[in-house]
């Protein structure tokens, strides 16, 4: 016998988390789309820097202003829960506790991104 | 001697960690990058808040600007300016290593003086770009 490994387990290949690189790959393809997203971001906040709230609206009512916030916000929240994760598996060591830190990571990740994209489309409605 | 093994167990010893290795950029620039994010993670939480508001409308709007544009307000925007600078370029940084560029100890710690000075020559530019009046050209 050379492993312990049951053939299966081998075939999948995700090692002992279960997940494999799942997780890793996530963070990269997030990571590289937030570099152009996040140079529009600063491009897009500054050009509504001491304008008033009709310009902001009709910023964001066109199409792909609003795409655009819908794939910054989503994108950067996804990362944003990848990320934290990492530091919960790095610092958090109690069972317990490091579920109930997971959990709350992904409630609050999924409840940010649904609250954005709301309003991103009551923006595009009231206009 | 039964309860021997358990007590190692409790007991393991520590790989060495902060309090024992000398300061350097690298692992300085490391920690800034954990740091960082975490700071980005409220800020994406403004970000929705910002959002919300407008989607409120005039008044809704006229609220976060209100809290934003207080001094504390500022400082923090300062804050995420600086986070966000430090954190992409930091990233693109980490996005390298991935492709196993730039892993020579002396182009490491290079490359992460780089990111400090660059991160905050961004982020002073900013705010020097909106304290001119240069801002607001989405009107």
């Amino acid at each position: 016998m050379s492993s312990l490994q049951t053939p299966l387990h081998k075939v999948q290949g995700l090692g002992p988390s279960h997940s494999g690189t799942g997780h890793f790959w996530r963070q990269r393809v997030t990571a590289v789309a937030l570099v152009p997203l996040g140079l529009w971001f600063t491009y897009a906040i500054l050009g509504l820097i001491g304008t008033n709230e009709v310009a902001v609206l009709s910023f964001l009512s066109k199409p792909w202003n609003a795409l655009l916030m819908a794939a910054f916000s989503t994108t950067l929240l996804y990362h944003m829960a990848l990320g934290l994760q990492d530091i919960v598996d790095d610092y958090v060591h109690r069972p317990g506790m490091k579920i109930f830190t997971l959990l709350l990571i992904r409630f609050v990740w999924i409840a940010t991104t649904v609250t954005c994209i709301f309003a991103l489309i009551r923006v595009a409605a009231s206009t | 001697m039964a309860d021997q093994p358990q007590k190692l167990g409790r007991e393991r010893p520590l790989s060495p960690h902060l309090t024992i290795y000398r300061w350097q950029v690298t692992m300085l620039a490391s920690i800034t990058h954990r740091v960082t994010g975490m700071a980005l993670s409220v800020g994406a939480l403004v970000l929705a808040w910002w959002l919300v508001s407008i989607s409120n409308g005039p008044e809704g709007y006229d609220g976060f600007m209100a809290v934003a544009t207080t001094p504390i307000g500022l400082v923090v925007l300062f804050g995420f300016a600086w986070s966000l600078s430090f954190h992409l370029l930091n990233g693109i940084r980490h996005l390298a290593w991935d492709l196993g560029y730039g892993f020579n100890k002396a182009t490491a710690t290079q490359t992460g003086s780089l990111v400090y000075i660059l991160s905050l020559v961004a982020a002073i530019a900013i705010f020097a770009f909106v304290w001119t009046g240069h801002s607001g050209y989405l009107q």
